[in-house]
């Protein structure tokens, strides 16, 4: 089996800032870390070559310094990785980048599972899954928390969450997965596989080195403008009303009326 | 502070403080009470590769030395002195087979050992026999092609769990100490039990255990060295792993000292942060230059080991009884930084103090080291008198 996992570097958002005055990340001393989704799409696909045999090839675009990130996942347990890099893919939105993934998994070929994190933490999203997959014309199944088994007749089941409880589906391979983090719990990397990991060559393609149409990549192949970044006001005030229930309750829907917000009208009132 | 540590070694003691942070530290207080054995955290250094540090390459080891070793069991030690004794101790019983192992017997155990598959475990320690080893009176009678095993070994760290146990028993009663041997024994292997579990005032997530021997039938291969000789196996065998001893007292020591720091900062008296009186600052540094002092003579004793050296018992006994007496005060200094909050179970600092009392005692108590040092010094004065 052939595995394809595509992850993305991504500022560790848990100490990162925005600056108030320019509204831009400060990215100053804050570490890139393999967006957090993905380590668990990383460690599905190790534990589907595990199962299945076969081998786990990791995808990133970005900038050359993404190659860490590759080598990290190395040093999990993927044998391969390959780093899609260009100055024609910079300024890329979910659609353009969906693309060049999408050319990227095509010129790796015969990729049977394409797994993927649920959304990054940097945009979230949750677009270039499915981006991914109608570019290569493959189902997908996105928020995936379990997968159940896949059979001889290339058919795979698996479980998808919803807000309140999961539904299960039956689809064929080759598809394209995200994962929550429900799925697993992403293992530590090991020495054999950090040593493997200082060792190993990542090739670089370059938009030459793929087939695709240069309208449709970077800059140019992005649809999409951030107007504005911003962070939202903390909200403040409040009110806590305490009481048991049926006062508490009586007095949030005066203090509502109060505010002018309409709720409904109890039988019989005006 | 730079330790001149290899790249591998480096990478070594990241991987170990990722574990001992991440995995380590949330179950440390649940192992202390409860006394559970920290298979999940076993499986998790075995998945590193970890095991593999101290065992030679031709046995699935990475090909290290006691250095890495040492550089493993400080930085999990860090998190728990009792949790990581599951991969000290395994490496104690390691080593014999390293040292005195035929090739047969490195092939059945080492590669497992080093997958993290089984653990190992020594046994010398009885009721009557403990620094006074030469007491030993478990027997290992040969009988044809095999050794007949009776008797009891008490306090085995890693007992019961532990799959190859490095047992020392007379093979010749009548010769003394000079009738012990090293004989290694399976678990599971008929006539071989354990017995009463220990409750320990620290340490308390590690298996300490007797193992009971009644009529114990083992083949003749399953001895290590040669007939006789299991005096020199333990002896040597101690030489190798009393840094590893050095190291976890290094971990526990600077652990507390990391607590100590931190709380010092946070704690407030009089209106300031109490680490800006003094009283304070002054057992800060004495704490932080003593655990330096101790890291720097434990990693002597290790480097000297792997350079090959011949007579190491001198520097392995000075880290281990330096290394335990500074974990000891280091652990009751952090207690004190703490003030009442150092007293209770709900903060770490008491359980370190706990967890260091033992490194003075076992594998060779202090006063035993300090004998061995004592010893070594008139031998090399003699000599040069000569």
């Amino acid at each position: 089996m052939k595995i394809v996992v595509c992850i993305k570097q991504v500022p560790d958002t848990t100490n990162v800032r925005i600056n108030p005055e320019t509204n831009t990340l400060m990215r100053e001393g804050v570490d890139s870390i393999i967006n957090p989704f993905d380590m668990y799409a990383l460690e599905e696909g190790i534990r589907l070559r595990e199962k299945h045999g076969g081998s786990v090839i990791a995808l990133s675009m970005g900038p050359p310094q993404v190659e860490s990130a590759l080598r990290e996942a190395i040093s999990l347990g993927v044998d391969e990785a390959v780093l899609l890099s260009d100055r024609a893919f910079a300024g890329a939105d979910t659609l353009a980048t969906a693309y060049t993934l999408a050319r990227g998994i095509r010129k790796i070929g015969k990729a049977d599972v394409i797994l993927m994190g649920r959304q990054a933490i940097d945009g979230d999203t949750g677009q270039v899954g499915p981006g991914v997959a109608e570019n290569l014309g493959l189902p997908h199944i996105t928020e995936i928390r379990k997968i159940e088994e896949i059979g001889e007749d290339k058919s795979i089941v698996v479980e998808r969450l919803l807000e309140d409880g999961y539904v299960r589906l039956k689809t064929s391979l080759p598809v394209l997965l995200t994962v929550v983090k429900e799925i697993n719990e992403p293992r530590l990397p090991s020495l054999k596989g950090k040593m493997a990991a200082k060792k190993a060559e990542i090739p670089v393609w370059s938009a030459a080195d793929l087939e695709l149409d240069t309208q449709r990549i970077g800059l140019t192949g992005s649809p999409t403008q951030v107007m504005k970044i911003f962070t939202p006001p903390r909200p403040s005030g409040g009110k806590i009303f305490e009481g048991d229930v049926q006062s508490t309750v009586a007095q949030l829907i005066a203090a509502l009326r109060d505010a002018g917000i309409a709720i409904g009208q109890k039988k019989g009132e005006a | 502070m730079n330790y001149f540590l290899t790249e591998d070694q480096q990478m070594i003691k990241e991987l170990a403080a990722k574990i001992a942070k991440e995995k380590i530290e949330p179950v440390a207080a649940h192992h202390d009470e409860t006394g559970e054995f920290p298979w999940e955290i076993v499986k998790v250094l075995a998945q590193a590769d970890l095991f593999r540090v101290f065992i030679p390459e031709e046995y699935d080891g990475l090909g290290g030395g006691i250095m890495e070793m040492c550089i493993v069991v400080e930085e999990l030690s860090k998190a728990c002195g009792g949790i990581s004794l599951a991969y000290a101790a395994s490496g104690l019983g390691t080593i014999p087979i390293i040292l005195f192992g035929t090739e047969e017997q490195k092939k059945a155990y080492l590669p497992r050992l080093a997958a993290g598959e089984i653990l190992a475990a020594f046994a010398l320690t009885e009721p009557d026999a403990g620094s006074d080893a030469a007491a030993v009176k478990t027997k290992a009678v040969p009988d044809g092609d095999s050794y007949v095993i009776n008797g009891t070994k008490q306090w085995i760290t890693n007992g019961g769990e532990a799959f190859i146990y490095t047992v020392i028993a007379l093979t010749d009663p009548s010769r003394g100490p000079r009738g012990a041997s090293a004989v290694l024994v399976e678990k599971g292997t008929p006539g071989f039990e354990f017995g009463k579990k220990e409750d320990k005032m620290g340490i308390r997530g590690s298996a300490t255990r007797e193992l009971i021997f009644t009529d114990c039938k083992v083949p003749k291969s399953n001895l290590l060295g040669r007939e006789g000789a299991g005096f020199l196996v333990a002896m040597k065998t101690f030489d190798q792993s009393r840094p590893g001893v050095a190291s976890q007292a290094v971990g526990i020591a600077a652990g507390a000292l990391d607590k100590a720091v931190a709380y010092s900062q946070e704690r407030k008296q009089f209106g300031k942060p109490i680490s800006s009186f003094q009283g304070i600052q002054f057992m800060l540094a004495d704490m932080a230059t003593q655990v330096e002092a101790a890291r720097a003579l434990t990693y002597q004793a290790a480097r000297t080991i792997d350079a090959g050296a011949r007579n190491v018992a001198k520097i392995s006994s000075m880290a281990k009884v330096f290394a335990s007496d500074v974990a000891m005060k280091v652990t009751t200094d952090a207690v004190q930084v703490f003030g009442g909050y150092g007293y209770m179970k709900e903060y770490p600092v008491e359980k370190m103090m706990r967890d260091a009392k033992i490194t003075q005692i076992y594998e060779g108590t202090n006063q035993i080291q300090r004998e061995v040092i004592a010893l070594q010094l008139i031998k090399e004065s003699l000599q040069k008198k000569d």
